[in-house]
């Protein structure tokens, strides 16, 4: 077999809920490094599929591969501790915690010190990343900020960066910049553009704007199943998309 | 300001905090008359604190709490009798085995909503009450256990009347737990409980072992029941089945939920302020007490908390997070 092993791969993936099939024989690939995005209109599937990805719910049919390697059968935790991370669409940070303390538990988590139950959470290796990330995702002066009394620019950049905390292979990044207002919107934009080269990234995402400038291959999701799959171009020209997806987009 | 000083900050004794343990081991100097209460205190102080692990920290709710109270004291209670009566051997017997039972009731409650929770935990120390109940050779059924003559404190400390030694004992006891536990919720392993609370789903995607913690600070709090439950029965030298009651699980919530969940002084608050309104309300209308209890409670809900005790735990709390 000549064919580079993918970052990321389902397999005949199907999930369904009673008589509901809500992911349909998808076969996907994630290339190693990609800049991917996903899209599909409102009810296509976008949320189960990212579920069956990240192990929230098993699937009724098929495989999913990290890196080559079968992961259907993991727990949640088990495939981020193999590199496969998400962010939430909707904030879900721990809002009384501090930045220092959400990328604190992620930093530790991925230094293997989670069980350490006999001194603080602390140590030069866990500072110096923390201070790294921050640093990386501009959130350097609001380390003590309760996370809810942030603006929500730095709320979402720290949804990224407490992602990445886990030096991810695979990242999942689910509508990244939605709901947030203009004058921050460039820095997350800038945040996902500085990711580096070799995490595979996968942008799920209804802002137009955002897939054609961020992907080099789009994906179609529509009830379940992959309508299409090409460059930004090719989308762009693909009429079936144009009547599922931006037809509806340009009325809506 | 980086992460390292930050994160030395977070650990740091505040004073309030240690004026409060200057009080509690001088009020072993005080004269006699009220170590008998204040051993009450620590003893209740240590099983609010327990409780406190697990709803505080890691979000399990718990209406059978007294399982592993009553679990810990007839093991020290046995083992007095059968064993040895030194009563550091019996409380650490104590402890092992409400850990033990702790872990072996964990796979329960790790799954399910509060209610849930609420219904297994409650029918684990319904089950555990009949259990002592139909065991009367061990446990002396409905008599209690009786014939318990406790050792001196490490061969040299006999338990006295007045309960200054008793006082001593507990509080040492509640002391060192205390401060395993303050280590604990501020490591790393006590960040993540932290995070299972708020949202277990949001942790797991965080790379959270959510089952295997939630397990391990189980297990922890029942160790710690089990640590008061001996205390109980060694300084008392009895040990009856309202250890495994319900009122006790009830009672211990409700003095968490007076002091505070989720500080670890709010088990030490609620005890003194419970065990003071009792003596003081048992005293001065014996046969009415309760109600009296059940009016400050639902004027505590009511009002709420940090009016009532006058800022005062708010700003021991504000001090905590500097």
């Amino acid at each position: 077999m000549s064919v580079p092993v993918s970052a990321l791969e389902t397999q005949g993936l199907a999930k369904r809920f009673g008589g509901l099939v809500a992911t349909n024989d998808v076969s996907f690939r994630l290339e190693k490094g990609a800049r991917h995005a996903l899209i599909g209109p409102n009810g296509a599937g976008k949320t189960t599929f990212i579920n069956l990805l990240t192990g929230v719910l098993s699937p009724s049919a098929g495989r999913v591969l990290l890196g080559g390697e079968d992961i259907t059968r993991l727990k949640p935790e088990a495939r981020v501790r193999r590199g496969l991370v998400r962010t939430f669409q909707i904030n879900q940070l721990f809002a009384d915690l501090t930045p220092l303390e959400t990328l604190a538990l992620a930093v530790g988590e991925r230094l293997g010190e989670g069980t350490v139950w006999h001194r603080p959470v602390g140590g030069n290796a866990l500072a110096r990343e923390v201070d790294e990330v921050a640093a990386r995702f501009g959130l350097a002066d609001v380390l003590d900020m309760r996370t809810d009394t942030l603006p929500y620019g730095k709320q979402r950049l720290l949804e990224i960066a407490v992602a990445f905390a886990w030096a991810p292979r695979v990242l999942l990044l689910d509508e990244p910049a939605a709901g947030v207002p203009a004058a921050e919107r460039q820095d997350i934009l800038d945040a996902i553009a500085a990711l580096p080269a070799d995490v595979a990234v996968l942008l799920i995402e209804h802002d137009m704007g955002l897939v054609f400038d961020f992907a080099q291959r789009i994906s179609v999701l529509v009830e379940g199943a992959l309508l299409t799959e090409g460059t930004p171009a090719e989308i762009a020209a693909d009429r079936r998309v144009k009547a599922v997806y931006l037809g509806e987009a340009a009325h809506g | 300001m980086n992460a390292q000083e930050s994160l030395k900050r977070r650990a740091r004794w505040r004073v309030p905090e240690i004026v409060f343990w200057l009080v509690a081991f001088g009020a072993l100097f005080a004269p006699a008359g009220k170590h008998l209460l204040l051993n009450e205190i620590a003893i209740l102080a240590l099983f609010a604190l327990s409780l406190d692990l697990i709803l505080g920290y890691a979000g399990i709710i718990s209406l059978g709490h007294a399982a592993f109270f009553g679990a810990g004291a007839y093991a020290a209670g046995i083992f007095c009798k059968l064993a040895t009566p030194d009563p550091t051997a019996g409380l650490v017997v104590a402890i092992v085995a409400a850990g033990a039972l702790g872990l072996a009731t964990s796979l329960l409650v790790l799954r399910g909503s509060d209610l849930t929770r609420l219904m297994v935990t409650l029918a684990v120390a319904l089950v555990l009450h009949e259990v002592a109940n139909a065991l009367p050779e061990w446990t002396g059924g409905a008599d209690g256990l009786q014939g318990m003559t406790v050792g001196p404190l490490l061969g040299t400390f006999d338990f006295d009347l007045y309960g200054r030694t008793a006082y001593a004992y507990s509080l040492a006891i509640l002391f060192v737990l205390f401060l395993l536990a303050r280590r604990v919720v501020r490591s790393p392993f006590g960040l993540s409980l932290t995070a299972i609370r708020r949202n277990p789903l949001r942790a797991a995607a965080l790379g959270v072992p959510v089952h295997r913690r939630l397990i391990a600070a189980y297990t922890l709090a029942a160790a710690y029941a089990g640590a008061a439950g001996a205390l109980l029965a060694q300084t008392t030298g009895y040990v009856s089945l309202d250890v495994l009651e319900f009122q006790r699980s009830a009672d211990v919530l409700l003095t968490l939920i007076i002091g505070g969940v989720g500080w670890l002084y709010g088990g030490i608050a609620g005890a003194i302020a419970f065990k003071i309104l009792q003596d003081v309300l048992s005293s001065s209308s014996p046969q009415f007490w309760m109600f009296w209890m059940g009016i400050f409670l639902v004027v505590l809900a009511l009002v709420g908390r940090e009016r009532l005790a006058g800022g005062v735990r708010g700003l021991f709390a504000r001090m905590a997070r500097q």
